[in-house]
Formats: C-alpha cells, structure tokens, sequence
C-alpha cells in the first residue's frame, strides 16, 4: 500500500511539475512575442538624441506626448526624416483602404456566391472556376502587367485604384458558396410558397443568416487590407494618399541611424495598432474567420 | 377552400420514372392523405402540386383554374414541411407574417390574423421566440400557424410529423385533424405511416412504385383492398396471404396444406382449381376446438388485451394471429371468421370480389 | 455541389456575379495573359520596339547565376521560416493546451501578432537588431561579434526570417491549439494506461493524431514566404547586401520596376505563377480529403 501512495504522490509531483513548466514557458513565450513592441512603446517617448547615441531605454522616457503629437500632426517634419506625412492624414488612408477592400470583397463575393449556388444557368461552373483560379494569381506575380492595366485605366494615385483590384476573392466567395449550401433546401421551399422571389430571399433570409460569417470575414480583410504593402508601394506617389505602413518604411528609408527614431517609432505603434485592436477586441470572430477562411 | 384536381401526372427524373400518371379529384374540404413506403412518389406528387417540382405530363387545376404553369406563390397554397423549415433569424411572429408581408397585407390586419392563428393552436405566448427557443411540438405549431394566417386555398402537408416522439405525433394528429374541420381547409396530406393515414384522412391515396394502388376512405381501403400490396400495407399486424385454390365453384377456397374455407361473402367467378391469393387479416383468425387449421406457434408477442401469434401451418406456411387476452399454446386450430377472407389474383395480385 | 432548389432565370445571376467577374478579368486575367505574353518577347534597348523571342527569356533567366543564387536563398528563406513558425508554435500550442483553464488567455496573448503587417514588423525587429539604436544590435557589438545585417549578408537573413516567423506563430499557434483541443481525451487516456509517459506520448500518439493539420501549416507557412514576405524584406534589407535576402518575389519587382526588364519580369512571373498553381493544387488535394465542396 505504501507503494501506490508513493506512486500516487510521484505521479501528482510530476503533473504540477509539469503544469508549472507549461506556464513558465508559455510567460517566456509571451515575453519574447511582446518584447519587440515593448522595446517600441518604450523608445516611442524618448528623445531623438538619447535614441540616436544608442542608449537604448528599457523604460518610458518624459516625451511621449511630444513624439506621438509630432508624428500625428506633422510625420517628424521638424528635423532629420526626409519623408513626412502626418500620421494622422496615413492612418485614415490606411482605415478608408481596409475598409473599402474589406466591405467592397464581402459585397461582391456574397453577390457571386449567391448567384452560384442559388442559380442554374449556362456558365455558371465556368464562372465559378474563373474565380477559384484568382487564388493562383496573387498580386505579386503579376504586378508589372498589373501596374500597366492600372496605368492605362488612369487609376494610378487614386483611392478607386488603391481599392478595386483587390476586392475579387476566390476566398471569400468560397466561404460564402459553402454557407449558403448548408441553408436547407426547404428554406427556399417555404420562401417560394410565401412569395419571395431570389432578391427578396437574398435580403431577408440569406443575408441575415450570414452576419457571423461577414463578422468574421470582415476582421480577416480589414487585416488584409490595412497590411497591403507592394500594391499601395507600385499605385501611390501622391503623398496625400500614402497608407501608414508603406509611410512608416519610407520614413527608414536605408536605416540611417540619423533618422528621428522617436517619430518613427511613435508611427509605428500608430501603424500597427489598430488592426491589433480589431484582432483582440473580435478575437471570437477573428478565430473563426481564420479556421473558415483556410478549411 | 377549393378544389383540387389532378390529372394524368407524370414525372421521370432523366430516365428514373417516378409517377406514372396519378388522377386524382379532392373535393373542397376533404383532407386526403397519400400513403405509401419511401420512394413510392408522394411526396414527389406533392411538391408538384405545390409547383415547387414541375410534372413532365399532366396538369393540376386549382378550383378548377390550371395552376400547372403557376410558381408555388401564384398558386394561393401553404404548405408544412417535414423540417418545419422556419426561418431561424425570425420571431415567430415574423414568420408566420412573412408571406402576408410580401404580398403586401396591411399591417393591422397581418397583426390580427396572426394573433387569431396563435390562439388557435395556442402559441399566442410565444410570439417573440426565435425558432431555436421552441420544443419541437411547439415549432410545429408554428408551421401550422404559417400555412393558417394565409387563408389559402389548399393546404400541403410533408411528413409533418415524423420529427416528433411518438406521444407528441398521437396529439398533434388529433389537432391537424380537429384544425382542419374547423377551417374546413382542402388538404393533401402525406405520410409513411398507415396509422396517421387511416385516422388523419377522408380518403386515402396508397401509393405503390409511382401508382395509385387505391383510392377510398379508411373503411373500404381497410376491408376491400384492392390488391395483396394496400392489403399487406394497411393494417397491422399485416394481412397473412396465403396460396390455395378455389373450389365448390368458386364458394370456398382450399389451402395449400389442404383445408377448405367457405367464402361465407359470395362466390368468386373462376373456374374450381383456378390459383389465388387467400387473404386474412390475423384478428379475423378465431381459436376453436379442433376443425380449423393446426398452427405451431413459434413466438407470442403479449401486447397485454391480446396477444399476436406467429407460426407455421403444417405445410410451412408462416401465419399470424391476434387473439384476445393471454395465449400460451404450443399448438393452436384456427377458423377464419364468416365472411372475412379475402381474394386476390394469383398473379396480378388485384382483388376478386364475388360474382 | 448543387442545391436541388434553385430560383429561375439567368440575367439576374449574370448580373449578380458581373461585379467579380469584372474585376477578375480587368486586373487578374488581363495582366496574367500580359505576363505570359510578354514572357515571349524582348524589348530593344531604347524601348522602342518589341519581338518574338520563343523562350529565350526563360532560358536567360534560368541560366543566369543570380536568379540560381536567389532560388536557392527563397529555398532556404521559405523552409526557415516555415520551420522556426511552426516549431515555436507547436511548443506553445502543447504548453498552452495543458495549461487548460488559461489556454484562453495565453491565445489572446499570442495571436495578436498575426495582426502586424509584415513591414511594420520587420521594422519592429530593425528597431531590436540595428547596429547602433538597436538593443540587441549593441549587445552582439559589445559582446565583440560584428554586428551590420547592412553589410554581412548572413546576418540579414537571419534577420529577415526571425521577423517573417516572429508574425507567423500566431496563426500556427491557433491551428495547433486547435488541433490539440480536438484531440479526443480518451484517447490519451488509453495511451497513459498503456503506460506511455508524456515525451513518448506525445511523439507517438498527439503528433501523428495532428499532422494532417501540420501538412496544412507547412503549405500555408511556405506559401507565406513566398509570397507575403515582400514587406518583410523590403522594409529590412531591400533583399541586400548584395542579392543576399533577395527572393524570387523580390527579385520580380527588382527586375520589373527597378531595373524594367519587362521580358525577364514577365518570365519570372509566369515560372511563379506555375508555382502557385502547383502549391495550390497540392493545398486542395488536401483540404478535399478534410472538407467537401
């Protein structure tokens, strides 16, 4: 009998050992994950000069408010940073981007994937392969040609341009052209027999029935969105339409240890907090637009 | 409130037919049900009825107006699904307002009629629920209620309910069938279950392999089925049909195994040796002394008032019978009642009823 | 594949679908059919006019010494990255699913990174590893090891993949997490009655049980370096010094925008694009044995 007590107590010892260990490591891993933006926040309130002599600080300094103020209003124009936009005038192109991809790709992949799966017509799996095969052309293997089309259409420079070409997705569409086949046939049934043709089903029963979906959907391509990087680089020169990520860089320019690193680093919390907050604050939405998207 | 009628309907799914010309005149304010086993093609009927299906031949006529050509909302029906197939994201008031809505029904009055629904079967408190807050019993209510506030002129029911545990299913038969006195409504009802067929109908369609085998009320499908198929499918435990040959020109039958039963209904037309089908329901087998036939009985199934006896006849023939009270013989002699045999071709199967 | 209930007519699903099939064909087929055709053409030197070439660009590219240079730094670019995501995120994953009451809390912790742009998070990285404002980039110089990802080529692609996998994690994390979660408990149970200690149950019951969803990962994990990663090296190194952190993608733009050999560009472009479709093709195979369409 003692035996087993010793067992059982060894077996306990080892199962708080261990759970022990799984915090520690999980602490360290969150340590090390939001060490970057620490370094960040923190180098965002000192003065450009302690940063460019290298003290590196470890904690908040008093300029904070200045910084932030700065790159807000004016993007460090002040001294050293050859590139400046406000961050302000940045983070709404950046939000006007997201959101008009976000919303113009829900829009039309919902439109498409209701006329694929509620519509028998001549076309329609040619029309629906045409879409899947999008998502073997992303932008980056084809952007001179891409940028050529855009040139042509005169749509360089502007926010149309910034925003049209990427709201076709085979992703979205899929998503959607799955949900909408698990509505039960009968649903279309009892619409029929109530008198409700295909737009008034499409509004007052398939739309409604795929808010979560949207919601979730809307989190993913707001972060798609809001994180372009090579297509906004190729369309914008007209600083007033610059997007704070593709700003942020620009004002790094080769790295210079000149730079006005406090204004940059301010920038850069600017940049990348909103979709973080989006992320965290719809995490339940987030997680399942992630698992959908990728099934 | 209408009539119906339909005529010739044909449907073939590519080369798969699936009816093979149903006729059928339901007069206003009958309920009739279709009954038949799966894949029989009621429900196919039914849904061309409703014009959610289009019929390859034939036509359907509405108060005598063809509704063939019509869409489902043109043809002033309402039908219940076997999945009740309510809105989710709606209140129930919503959903039974969401046809007079589209069609345009004034407020105040989608208002009324919606209330006056909910009080006849009772739902009238759960108006603002959403579908998934409902037991079963209630959702089916609810698609009552759908089909009710419409006033149409025919109603559809689909397997209503075949979701339900089987006390809900006894209950709800008996509203379905007090509701639809009380509006007097049209129906066409169907099912796979013969009991709800004999007891919701006023006439039965027994549908077999995309015919209609027979059309009549309960009473007659029950006591004259036209053929060994509505003979075994309605009644239960099902009709024993066994092989024999007519005799005494036609005024008696003799078993296979060699017994002789009179036809105390008539003589059959026939020739004597002419092969048929005996048919007789188990009920009809009475317990006597020792002149009817020798039954081994190989299992008892005590149901309490009665108890329903399988076995073989000496010949192999298997043999069911239900007879009253506890029975625990081995071996039993059995008599057919007067009267209550039954007929049929031996290979048609049809009825023969005397000359 | 097909609902059996269906609404008639055919302008209106036309009309429903025009928008995607617009855009799809104006700024997806167009310039891909651009690409694939200009990949059979050269300019001359002045831009002026344009001829058949056959598949002289194709040859040229993939004989020139740096493109070889710059497949092989994507090869090991790609695996890196795929590798130090998922390990890490593994880890985590396991640690976090035996933390059970604060697996939720730990997820919050861990997934927001998924929502920094690859270029905010390289420059987050650049702000740890700079030479001379960076706190890790001081410490490597004062520890005596010579510290420049501007100058030492092998440096800045270890740069470039600690940032690139340092984003990746957290979607990892999410789909190992949840592929542990799903991991029926009785079958865990079994292996402990049958004796298995942990390291040995996890290697032979948990990391099998879950390799469908780390094939998943390995995909999409390439399939992010490939791709996603322009940002990454753009705002690091600008695929410097040298051709050192240059990727094929990177070196499509390089070519294209920077340098306009459109001919050479459109032959990249079209091998990439063959890539893709292989990489997708290899994703779908799979993800039809997990979801039916």
């Amino acid at each position: 009998m003692a035996d087993a007590a010793t067992l059982a107590a060894a077996s306990r010892r080892r199962q708080t050992r261990g759970r022990v260990l799984a915090y520690a490591a999980l602490v360290l891993g969150v340590l090390v994950f939001a060490f970057p933006i620490w370094m960040t926040l923190v180098g965002s309130t000192h003065d450009v000069g302690s940063l460019g002599r290298g003290d590196v600080p470890l904690w908040f300094g008093p300029h904070g408010a200045e910084n932030y103020a700065s790159a807000w209003t004016t993007g460090g124009a002040g001294t050293r940073n050859t590139f400046t936009v406000p961050a302000s005038a940045m983070l709404f192109n950046s939000a006007l981007m997201a959101v008009l991809i976000a919303v113009g790709k829900i829009a039309i992949s919902l439109l498409s994937a209701y006329a694929v799966v509620f519509f028998a017509f001549p076309g329609r799996m040619i029309a629906f392969w045409l879409i899947f095969i999008t998502l073997m052309l992303p932008v980056e293997v084809r952007i001179i040609p891409t940028f050529e089309v855009m040139v042509n259409m005169n749509l360089t420079n502007s926010m149309a341009g910034l925003t049209i070409p990427l709201m076709a997705s085979a992703t979205a569409t899929l998503l959607f052209r799955q949900f909408f086949l698990t509505i039960p046939d009968e649903y279309v049934e009892a619409a029929k027999m109530d008198g409700a043709g295909p737009l008034r089903f499409f509004r007052d029963v398939a739309l409604p029935l795929s808010v979560t979906n949207i919601a979730a959907l809307f989190v993913i391509l707001f972060i798609y969105g809001w994180n372009q990087y090579l297509w906004p680089l190729l369309m914008v020169n007209d600083r007033t339409l610059e997007t704070i990520v593709v700003g942020l860089t620009k004002m790094i320019g080769t790295g210079d240890s000149q730079n006005e690193w406090n204004t940059i680093m301010a920038t850069a919390m600017m940049a990348l907090l909103p979709p973080v907050l989006v992320v965290v604050l719809m995490q339940r939405w987030f997680i399942k637009g992630l698992t959908e998207t990728e099934k | 409130m209408a009539s119906l009628d339909i005529q010739g309907v044909r449907k073939s799914f590519g080369a798969t037919k699936v009816l093979h010309g149903i006729d059928l005149a339901v007069r206003d304010g009958e309920m009739v049900v279709i009954v038949g086993a799966s894949g029989c093609g009621k429900s196919t009927l039914l849904r061309i009825v409703a014009g959610l299906e289009t019929a390859t031949d034939g036509k359907v006529l509405i108060e005598g107006q063809d509704v063939t050509p019509l869409e489902p909302a043109d043809r002033d029906i309402a039908m219940v699904f076997q999945t009740y197939a309510l809105y989710p994201h709606m209140t129930v008031f919503d959903n039974m307002a969401y046809g007079l809505k589209i069609r345009g029904v004034p407020k105040a009055e989608i208002a009324a009629r919606v209330k006056e629904a909910a009080e006849m079967l009772s739902i009238a408190q759960l108006l603002d629920r959403k579908p998934r807050q409902l037991s079963g019993g209630q959702r089916q209510r609810v698609a009552m209620g759908r089909a009710i506030v419409r006033h149409p002129k025919l109603f559809l029911f689909d397997e209503p309910l075949s979701n339900l545990d089987a006390k809900l299913r006894v209950q709800m038969r008996a509203e379905i069938r007090r509701l639809q006195k009380r509006l007097s409504v049209t129906s066409l009802f169907v099912t796979h279950d013969q009991v709800e067929a004999m007891t919701l109908g006023d006439r039965l369609v027994v549908m077999h392999e995309g015919r209609a085998a027979q059309v009549g009320t309960p009473m007659e499908v029950w006591s004259r089925p036209a053929d060994t198929y509505v003979a075994t499918f309605i009644g239960s435990p099902a009709m024993n049909l066994l092989p024999g040959t007519l005799e005494q020109g036609g005024a008696a039958v003799r078993l296979a195994g060699g017994a002789l039963w009179p036809l105390a209904d008539g003589a059959r037309p026939g020739a004597d040796g002419t092969k048929v089908t005996i048919g007789i329901r188990p009920e009809h087998l009475t317990v006597d002394g020792a002149e009817g036939v020798a039954m081994v009985v190989e299992l008892a199934e005590p149901l309490g008032s009665e108890t329903v006896l399988h076995g073989r006849l000496p010949d192999g023939t298997a043999l069911t019978a239900r007879v009253p009270g506890a029975a625990a013989a081995e071996r039993l002699s059995l008599t057919p009642d007067a009267g209550a045999l039954h007929v049929f071709d031996a290979g048609t199967g049809k009825r023969i009823d005397p000359a | 594949m097909q609902k059996k209930v269906i609404f008639r007519g055919v302008a209106l699903p036309v009309a429903l679908l025009l928008p995607q099939l617009l855009i799809t064909g104006i700024f997806f087929f167009w310039p891909a059919g651009q690409a694939v055709w200009s990949s059979f053409l050269r300019e001359d030197a002045f831009g002026l006019s344009r001829e058949f070439v056959g598949f002289e660009n194709f040859v040229d590219v993939l004989t020139d010494p740096n493109y070889l240079t710059v497949v092989w730094n994507t090869a090991v670019f790609s695996v890196s990255v795929a590798v130090l995501a998922m390990a890490v995120a593994l880890f985590l994953a396991v640690q976090a699913d035996k933390a059970i009451r604060a697996a939720t809390a730990f997820k919050t912790l861990l997934i927001w990174p998924y929502a920094v742009a690859p270029a905010v998070a390289a420059v987050l990285w650049l702000f740890l590893f700079h030479p001379q404002i960076g706190i890790f980039g001081r410490m490597l110089n004062n520890a005596g090891i010579m510290w420049d990802y501007k100058i030492n080529g092998g440096q800045a692609m270890t740069l470039v993949i600690i940032a690139a996998a340092w984003k990746q994690v957290s979607y990892n994390f999410i789909f190992f997490l949840a592929g542990l979660q799903s991991i029926p408990k009785n079958v865990l149970e079994a292996a402990a009655i049958d004796g298995a200690r942990p390291f040995r149950r996890f290697w032979t019951i948990i990391f099998p049980l879950i390799s469908p969803t780390t094939f998943f990962l390995l995909v999409v994990n390439l399939v992010y370096a490939f791709f996603d990663t322009f940002g990454t090296i753009h705002a690091l190194t600008q695929g410097g010094p040298g051709l050192s952190t240059t990727t094929l993608i990177y070196k499509v733009y390089v070519d294209g925008v920077q340098n306009l050999n459109f001919g050479s560009s459109a032959a990249q472009s079209v091998i990439l694009m063959v890539l893709v479709m292989a990489m997708t093709a290899i994703q779908f195979r799979f993800i039809e044995r997990k979801v039916h369409y």
